[in-house]
């Protein structure tokens, strides 16, 4: 059965769509077939950091209002065969998505595919309350950072107000995806913790994703970070965060920098 | 107490602890907040419709508010309502500013 998966955040520019490219790539290098759909209207960028932008001709809103149908408006990855990409309108205004006509597309991609990955936009309006309206379980993706943490909580509070779960009475998943961490300031005390973060959003953690220059490397070439270089830190912790969505219990290993000189000397005097 | 462990997490030069510390306040008022704002707005409509029926009232004139304390809420309701009010029910409603029986409700 489809898994209907929302990368959600509240806050823009911390990593939601690097996050969709790179989960929806590493589930299917397992085989599974994945859609990834941005949600973003008129400010699309999934189609950007997945190398199709040019490749584009029907997108979300010409579905939804039944102007194309889907085998027209999905775009097959180059890379990976059963990865596909539904695109968001560039044109139209955010008004064009409704709930019965996102509801009827997802209805249709659950069909079609064992992961639905939606997208969302920043923000809390109509693209992404529609984004998670149909989810099953969200990723919420924070940078420990103290205005990304409270919009994670917000949006945290519409995930279990605002879904067509939460409305059922189910209870709604939700797993933190940690983006830009970086383990030295956080060992310095410069940065919040993921013990930090943890503590303040009570959510389980899907995993955490270094600083990496190969997240931005992986936008200016158009390949989700997870597809090629498999060393790259980022792209580990994207596969085994895939991996944990699928059930598998990948321990999650908290990355430790070695202690700083200052760190050291102190430690050794202690000693 | 506070004061010296400021003190120390800035000696410390680490400002972590203070994120930290700020979201666990601000959050804990948040979260309570956002509960109760589609209650506040619900009993804004429902404030304005029981009195609307025996009294022609200025929605914008009706004030609710919620207020958090440690084990309680306060909810503050203010109301301003014409000078004149006539007897209750539905037939005798006297609109704002027109003279009328200066009789007082009950």
């Amino acid at each position: 059965m489809a898994k209907v998966v929302v990368v959600t955040s509240g806050k823009g520019g911390v990593g939601k769509t690097t996050t969709t490219a790179a989960l929806g790539a590493a589930l299917a290098q397992t085989g599974d077939k994945v859609v990834v759909v941005d949600f973003d209207v008129g400010l699309r960028n999934l189609d950007l950091v997945m190398g199709a932008e040019r490749r584009v001709v029907f997108d979300l809103i010409n579905v939804a209002k039944g102007e194309a149908n889907l085998s027209q408006a999905l775009i097959r990855d180059r890379r990976v065969d059963s990865l596909y990409l539904l695109a968001a309108s560039q044109t139209r205004d955010k008004d064009a998505l409704t709930e019965e006509g996102v509801g009827a597309v997802i209805a249709d991609l659950r069909e079609r595919f064992d992961w639905v990955i939606c997208d969302s936009p920043a923000g809390i309006e109509r693209g992404a309350t529609l984004a998670m309206r149909f989810a099953d379980l969200a990723v919420v993706v924070a940078n420990p950072e103290v205005s990304s943490v409270r919009d994670s909580d917000r949006i945290i509070g519409l995930l279990d107000s605002k879904t067509i779960k939460a409305e059922r009475g189910e209870r709604m998943e939700k797993f933190l995806l940690l983006t830009r961490y970086d383990a030295a300031r956080a060992a310095r005390g410069d940065m919040l913790s993921v013990d930090d973060v943890l503590d303040i959003l009570s959510i389980p953690l899907l995993g955490i994703v270094p600083e990496s220059k190969d997240v931005l490397r992986a936008s200016n070439i158009g390949a989700p970070v997870s597809i090629g270089n498999l060393t790259s830190p980022a792209a580990i912790a994207y596969i085994d965060a895939a991996r944990r969505l699928c059930g598998v219990p990948v321990p999650l290993i908290r990355p430790v920098e070695s202690k700083s000189l200052f760190g050291r000397i102190f430690t050794r005097r202690a000693a | 107490m506070m004061g010296m462990n400021i003190f120390s997490m800035f000696s410390r030069r680490s400002s972590a602890p203070v994120a930290h510390e700020r979201l666990k306040i601000l959050l804990t008022h948040e979260r309570r907040s956002g509960c109760s704002q589609e209650l506040v707005a619900t009993l804004h409509r429902a404030v304005l419709e029981a009195i609307a029926k025996h009294i022609d009232i200025d929605p914008d004139k009706v004030d609710i508010e919620m207020r958090h304390r440690e084990t309680f809420s306060l909810l503050e309701i203010n109301l301003e309502i014409p000078a004149i009010i006539a007897r209750a029910g539905a037939d005798s409603r006297l609109r704002h500013g027109q003279a009328g029986s200066p009789q007082q409700a009950a």
